[in-house]
């Protein structure tokens, strides 16, 4: 049987990655990719700690962040189109207006 | 044993398809990598008994967000390969000085402090009370979290709205 | 009815406030005869209330109106007894004829209520301070008094010099006020309370002689600020930048006497300082022949008047040193009748001379002002000191007991005669000068009579200066009589009994007045180049004595520039660089810090990530490693 610590092992080096590329891409969709693998690697911890605390609120609570996450790639990808038709660009880097 | 080799593997593919995502040049294969993951990962899940979980994953992660990305990509129509230099000055640097900070702290929690993963845990695992057929999950959300759930459906539908709102596209003429 | 004797100082004091706010709408001439109403209310109430006292029949008694400071024996009360009593009919009384007169010399002034309500806000805070029931409320009439002095010199605040004059008098009498506060702090340290039952009767158990001769030494400082005394003087000449009626109720009869009030209230003390004592009348004595010697030289007919106040108030000064009170009230009191004449006599000359105040410049006038000229011949008579008018009373006993004491104070007798004669010389030669001759004004300057208004307090005044010393002679001395319970228990100095010795003392002091008075109208008698040449025969001399001996600008060389050089280092070398500077420089380096971070906000989503995770990895790493 392999241990829940493993399982959190693995998501901790997914979330990892995941925080590291959304430093280095430039590209806002990839930007975003990127946020979708951490908030998988922070569901596939809770599944394992429900796991070692006998606990089926761990599923639950999963199901409910990979809804609300659906609902917020919705959101996101929508304000990113709305972006590019403005500026024809999909890099975040252009969008530097608002600094001191 | 099946598992232990099952999780090797399935770790192995969501890894390997992370560092597609974030290292690929073209955003159809980072989006091709973050597909990998999200299957990988779904198998993990279904290692761990969440079986719902698993599949509700596949059936919304993959099918739908994923597709929706695609759908975004073509839309936008960035066909064009992203470069590799950075512009932002320092970003390369706070880039490894994270990467190398967090590898530090890991590496300390790990070796110089009594760190347990979920210190509540028990060793014996009872399959039973994490077992996620349909049912129990069912059960749990429509009596314990009841309003939760109605409150993620409102959700949704603002979102689907507010989707609708924001990417409305207005014709330039009158 | 001696409950009632607040009503003294509450009727002025009511009268101001009505004056202040309606004092435009009353206009003239009414607002002047409401403030010279309440003012004479005063005056008939206080002789009402002082009756009792003059045939000895009434004790001194105490009124309290209310609590002010109980811990400290501070409290709204008043004393009334002979010495008050007396204090209070001369305030008021040529107070009232002050005011009359004022109602005619102000006449046109744009700000004649205004005037009025300085005078009888100066009246109440006089009162307040002659009635004061113990230290703290004499000291706040003593303030109360040099802020009206500074309101009514610089009543004409539009002439740069009036504004001077008076500043200059409120910052001179601070110096004083520092000596008299330290002296109510001693006087408070030893015996725990400031009312005056309290402290004169214990005062010989509680006081060593060392303290006693300190605490008097202060109130000489104080006295010295408010009574014009060397070396505190030099703020009254400036003072006649004043209205003529200002100048003789506050510079001649009233407010100056308040350093005199306050040495013979307080004899208790001074008895058991008799180094003290000395020093007050050497002060006095020194001051006298200064100011005298001043008088001499001087054209400006206010500033001879001036200068005469600082002199006879050294007289006083030398009186109530030697333990002579009784002597030295009795001048105070002689000397407000003719020098308040004098000044007004004064005023109503200038008044008819179109502002004119240079003597040289006048002449003839007695034809033109009789009633003037006269009124003031009696004046200048009187303060020669020319028998029987009332000055010759008061200055011989003054004498005498200086000339009865003995030893030191034979000194000061010598030097008190010398100003005699000196007294009658400057006196005669105003009155020369101004009156006799031929006439010396410039063109378009129409000298006429004084109105009625100010003629009738000029002819009630030259009979008081007249027959007011026949209260206290060495016949009937019914002042001293009246005088005796203030002064029980303390060693006061009694004139000489004897006639033999009476008749030469004060054949001396009338010998003198004579030489004096008669040196100066044959000189000043003759024709206009003749004194003239006698003025500057006696040049450097004559010079120094016009210019004052240069007191002021010792004055400002030594204390004035040093000052102002302080105040510019403080303003410009302390407070602008380091205090402002600190107040800026904490803006300045919130400013900078500012400045300096506004790098991080780049507009750039990724580096805002990167601080993010920077941040959480800080805070879990923390909480994962056990603390919290």
């Amino acid at each position: 049987m392999v241990e829940p610590g493993l399982y959190m092992t693995v998501a901790a080096v997914l979330f990892f990655i995941g925080a590291l590329g959304m430093l280095v891409r430039r590209n806002a969709l990839v930007m975003f990719m990127c946020i979708e693998l951490m908030l998988n690697a922070v569901n596939l911890t809770l599944i394992s700690a429900g796991r070692a605390m006998n606990d089926l609120n761990g599923q639950v609570a999963v199901f409910f962040i990979l809804v609300v996450a659906a609902a917020e790639v919705v959101v996101g990808l929508a304000i990113i189109v709305a972006i590019f038709r403005r500026r024809s660009t999909a890099s975040v880097d252009e969008l530097n207006e608002m600094r001191g | 044993m099946v598992e232990s080799f099952v999780f090797v593997l399935m770790a192995i593919a969501a890894i390997a398809g992370a560092v597609t995502v974030v290292v690929a040049r073209n955003p159809v294969y980072s989006a091709i990598g973050l597909l990998g993951t999200l299957f990988s990962v779904a198998v993990l899940y279904v290692l761990q008994l969440a079986h719902f979980v698993a599949a509700v994953q596949i059936i919304v992660y993959a099918g739908a967000v994923l597709t929706l990305f695609l759908f975004v990509i073509m839309l936008i129509g960035v066909d064009k390969d992203e470069t590799r230099e950075e512009n932002l000055p320092f970003q390369r640097k706070a880039v490894f000085g994270l990467g190398g900070a967090i590898i530090l702290v890991a590496a300390g929690l790990a070796l110089f402090t009594d760190f347990e993963w979920v210190p509540a845990a028990s060793n014996a695992l009872i399959p039973e009370a994490t077992n996620g057929t349909i049912e129990a999950v069912a059960e749990s959300l429509f009596t314990d979290w009841v309003l939760a759930f109605e409150a993620t459906a409102l959700l949704l539908t603002i979102a689907a709205a507010g989707a609708i709102a924001l990417a409305h596209y207005r014709r330039r003429d009158t | 009815m001696t409950e009632l004797i607040w009503i003294v100082i509450a009727l002025p004091l009511l009268a101001a406030v009505v004056l202040h706010f309606a004092g435009r709408r009353l206009g003239e001439p009414l607002s002047g005869w409401l403030a010279s109403a309440a003012i004479g209310a005063s005056f008939v109430f206080a002789l009402v209330a002082a009756l009792p006292f003059v045939d000895g029949g009434a004790d001194a008694s105490t009124v309290l109106l209310w609590d002010w400071m109980p811990a400290i024996g501070a409290s709204f009360e008043i004393q009334w007894d002979p010495l008050s009593a007396l204090m209070t009919l001369v305030v008021t009384g040529v107070g009232t004829l002050i005011h009359v007169f004022a109602i005619g010399y102000m006449h046109n002034d744009g700000r004649f209520g205004r005037f009025f309500t300085y005078l009888n806000l100066f009246a109440a805070s006089m009162l307040t301070l002659v009635l004061a029931g113990n230290f703290a409320m004499l000291f706040l009439g003593w303030e109360l008094v040099g802020l009206c002095s500074y309101l009514l010199i610089g009543f004409w605040f539009d002439r740069p010099s009036a504004s001077a004059a008076a500043k200059k008098a409120f910052v001179v009498n601070r110096i004083g006020d520092f000596g008299f506060m330290i002296a109510l702090m001693l006087v408070f340290t030893r015996f725990g309370t400031l009312s005056f039952a309290g402290v004169f009767e214990q005062a010989p158990e509680v006081l060593t002689t060392g303290t006693a001769t300190a605490i008097g030494l202060l109130l000489l400082v104080g006295a010295a600020g408010k009574s014009a005394q060397v070396p505190l003087y030099v703020w009254l000449p400036d003072a006649m930048e004043g209205p003529t009626p200002v100048s003789a109720l506050i510079h001649a009869a009233t407010m100056v006497t308040a350093g005199v009030y306050v040495i013979a209230r307080t004899a208790a003390i001074f008895d058991l300082a008799p180094v003290a004592s000395t020093t007050v009348a050497t002060v006095g004595a020194v001051t006298a022949l200064w100011a005298a010697s001043i008088a001499l030289a001087q054209r400006d007919i206010k500033k001879v008047l001036a200068y005469s106040t600082v002199s006879q108030l050294g007289y006083m000064f030398l009186a109530v040193g030697s333990t002579a009170y009784v002597a030295g009230i009795f001048h105070l009191m002689t000397h407000a009748f003719f020098k308040a004449l004098l000044f007004l006599g004064a005023g109503a000359v200038i008044h008819a001379m179109n502002d004119e105040q240079d003597m040289h410049k006048m002449g003839g006038l007695l034809k033109r002002m009789p009633v003037t000229g006269i009124t003031m011949g009696i004046a200048t008579l009187a303060i020669a000191g020319i028998p029987p008018l009332a000055g010759f009373w008061s200055k011989d006993e003054i004498l005498a007991s200086s000339f009865e004491r003995g030893g030191w104070f034979s000194v000061l007798f010598v030097v008190g005669l010398i100003t005699a004669l000196l007294t009658a010389f400057y006196m005669t030669r105003q009155w020369v000068l101004v009156f006799l001759g031929e006439p010396r004004w410039d063109e378009g300057v129409e000298p006429h009579r004084a109105p009625s208004v100010m003629g009738v307090p000029l002819i009630i005044l030259a009979v008081l200066s007249a027959v007011g010393g026949l209260v206290n002679t060495p016949f009937r001395a019914t002042l001293e009589h009246y005088l005796e319970p203030v002064f029980e228990g303390i060693s006061l100095l009694h004139p000489p009994e004897g006639i033999g010795l009476f008749i030469v003392l004060a054949g001396l002091s009338v010998f003198a007045a004579l030489v004096g008075g008669g040196a100066a109208y044959m000189t000043y008698r003759r024709p206009v180049g003749a004194w003239q040449r006698f003025e500057e025969g006696l040049q450097p001399l004559w010079g120094t004595w016009e210019d004052a001996y240069r007191v002021d600008d010792l004055y400002g060389k030594t204390l004035v520039a040093p000052g102002r050089k302080l105040a510019e280092i403080s303003a410009f070398g302390v407070d602008l660089p380091l205090i402002d500077g600190a107040v800026n420089g904490v803006a300045g380096l919130f400013l900078g810090i500012g400045q300096r971070l506004r790098p991080l906000q780049t507009g750039y989503v990724r580096n805002y990530a990167a601080l993010l995770l920077a941040g959480a990895v800080v805070v879990v790493g923390w909480l994962l490693a056990g603390g919290l």
